[in-house]
């Protein structure tokens, strides 16, 4: 289609026909097929709802897009059943390290996963476009799922009761008319434009070019990051592996540059030397240059369209807070929007979407914004305090945590999320609190979040109260067998915790009783307390 | 409630004052801007005390407005 003209092309779906019907009535419409709403299609889907996803493009797109997905994500996709796969294709990593100047010894190192005994790592990397794939091949197995690729979204109205969406697909135009649309359509979002909604925030003077290139050469599986390195001084540089020998390479180039000349390949060439050594064998697979950004909408939720992903909120890369900051808003959204499908919570549960997604993409813009001022000083006192502390951190351990080279993206907590439920007043707990996501653990056979499933769980020992709606998890039956349940969650015989299917706490009780635990319930699915 | 010390709290000003002067000597702007950088991380580091830092950040900052 003319619409993808100059985007790179990983591989074509076949573009759906237009629907005969020239109007069709839906529940939920998803607008965008990048890995926010292919995951947002799967979540719906898997909870036996209708789901149609429409993708402007006719093809899945190459390109250099998101690599690093982080353990919370794979949580996620995990309980979505894609685990496995995604794990499979990626690239494993822990450990980071951060070089200065000619300094072949890293100033600091760190590693991403200081709590062991979990199922998923850290953080894996991998193409964009194979995480689509796996999730497209997960969706093709289910029944309820309608993928239209080459369908485009080019007009929507609503009123209170649904939104009318116009889409042009191959053989014409039709109008959806749906209860709730979901917009995954990316920082340009088509959708906001046509609903002329702000989107504010900072453009960072500096320009990144990002080099994705093919070698066969034995490098360790980590993340290497370079202040002022001998290739390209004064500013800095990133190295990243992905699936198929492909490597992810980042030059800061600064604000006034000429962007075509820097993406040629002759330009390109002695940056990639400079990083991996002059004798280096390589073959490029795309090089772009990108701005930073760190913006957000005021508000994700308008009456029945609710945002998503780059379409509600931007961040700069150093901090892998882009896709999984998307992935965390649909991990939220769906169980929210489920129950207000059927009418077991009220629509103003979705407001708690707004918040709690504005809370995560807060957090992001906070630590990408930090970030970038550590990467690219804006004022000589501001560089003078960067150059000190990578100065000090070569010879003291202190300074060392104030190197920023992006704080790369966990679970993000609600303390403050209108749906939690207040501890007991008596009660002291370490733990995980609410507002927090459940942490994994080994248990007999297999690992603690697969069994907490995308319901409400009453996570216990012992505990036998019923509440209508949350089936019961008895870390007993289970098996501690590490004792790390006890200690990550500080749960003692006869305590509780309620968890939401998001696998978020809800509430804990170290003495619970039905009535609290409902009222919780009730809470947690927006009815006030 | 301050917990920031405001009271004369160091024997010998003067000798520490000449340090501080001293240090800088010869430098170059930039070089001490960088020396003044890592003295504020280190002692910041060795008061050990974040509601401490940050009021000396904003006394330090009183008065100082950003130009347009």
């Amino acid at each position: 289609m003319s619409a993808g003209a100059g985007i790179p092309v990983w591989r074509q779906i076949e573009a759906a026909p237009a629907p005969r019907a020239k109007r069709e009535k839906l529940e939920t419409l998803i607008v965008g097929g990048g890995p926010v709403g292919l995951t947002a299609a799967l979540d719906l889907a898997r909870k036996g709802r209708r789901v149609v996803l429409i993708n402007k493009l006719d093809f899945i797109t190459a390109g250099s897009k998101a690599i690093c997905f982080s353990k919370r994500t794979l949580d996620v996709w995990t309980r979505l059943g894609v685990g496995d796969p995604m794990v499979e294709k990626g690239v494993v990593w822990n450990l980071g390290k951060v070089f200065r100047g000619d300094d072949s010894d890293p100033v600091y190192q760190f590693d991403l996963a200081p709590i062991k005994h979990q199922r998923r790592p850290a953080f894996i990397n991998m193409q964009q476009y194979h995480v689509e794939e796996i999730l497209l091949d997960a969706l093709r197995e289910m029944p309820n799922v309608d993928l239209r690729f080459g369908h485009e979204c080019v007009g929507l109205k609503q009123n209170g009761e649904c939104v009318e969406a116009i889409v042009r697909a191959e053989g014409g135009e039709y109008v959806v008319e749906t209860d709730w649309l979901i917009a995954c359509d990316g920082n340009k979002s088509p959708v906001r434009e046509m609903m002329g909604l702000d989107f504010e925030g900072r453009v960072f003077e500096d320009n990144f070019l990002i080099a994705d290139v093919k070698f066969n050469k034995e490098r360790p599986v980590e993340r290497w990051f370079w202040f002022d390195p001998p290739f390209n001084r004064g500013q800095s540089a990133l190295l990243h592996k992905q699936p198929d020998d492909v490597w992810r390479l980042d030059f800061q180039l600064g604000w006034n540059i000429d962007r075509e000349a820097c993406v040629r390949t002759e330009n390109v060439a002695p940056y990639v030397r400079g990083m991996l050594g002059e004798d280096v064998e390589f073959t490029p697979v795309w090089y772009s240059v990108y701005t930073f950004q760190c913006r957000r909408m005021a508000r994700f939720v308008h009456g029945r369209v609710i945002f998503a992903g780059d379409s509600a909120h931007l961040v700069s890369p150093f901090g892998a807070r882009g896709c999984n900051g998307g992935v965390a808003d649909v991990d939220n959204l769906v169980w929210k929007l489920d129950l207000v499908l059927d009418g077991r919570a009220p629509a103003s549960l979705l407001e708690s979407y707004n918040y709690e997604a504005v809370v995560t993409a807060d957090e992001n813009i906070l630590n990408s914004t930090r970030s970038t001022d550590f990467l690219t000083p804006k004022s000589e006192t501001s560089r003078a305090f960067r150059d000190a502390v990578l100065e000090l951190a070569r010879d003291f351990p202190f300074a060392r945590p104030f190197v920023n080279s992006g704080r790369l993206s966990v679970a993000v907590n609600y303390p403050d999320s209108p749906l939690n439920a207040p501890d007991e007043a008596d009660a002291e707990w370490s733990g995980i609190a609410p507002g927090a996501p459940a942490l994994d653990a080994p248990i007999r056979d297999g690992w603690l979040l697969d069994r907490l499933g995308d319901g409400f769980v009453v996570l216990t020992r012992g505990w036998r109260g019923a509440v209508e709606g949350a089936r019961v998890v008895d870390v007993d039956e289970l098996g501690d067998v590490e004792g790390l349940i006890e200690a990550r969650y500080d749960l003692q015989p006869g305590g509780a915790y309620l968890l939401r299917p998001d696998q978020y706490v809800a509430g804990r009780w170290r003495k619970p009783n039905v009535d609290a635990v409902a009222a919780a319930l009730a809470r947690a699915k927006g009815r006030k307390p | 409630m301050s917990k920031l010390k405001t009271a004369p709290n160091i024997d010998k000003p003067d000798d520490i004052y000449e340090q501080l002067i001293r240090v800088h000597e010869g430098l170059s702007e930039a070089d001490s801007r960088r020396l003044n950088a890592k003295l504020i991380l280190l002692l910041i580091n060795h008061i050990g005390d974040r509601e401490v830092a940050l009021e000396a950040i904003a006394v330090a900052g009183r008065g100082l407005a950003a130009d347009g």
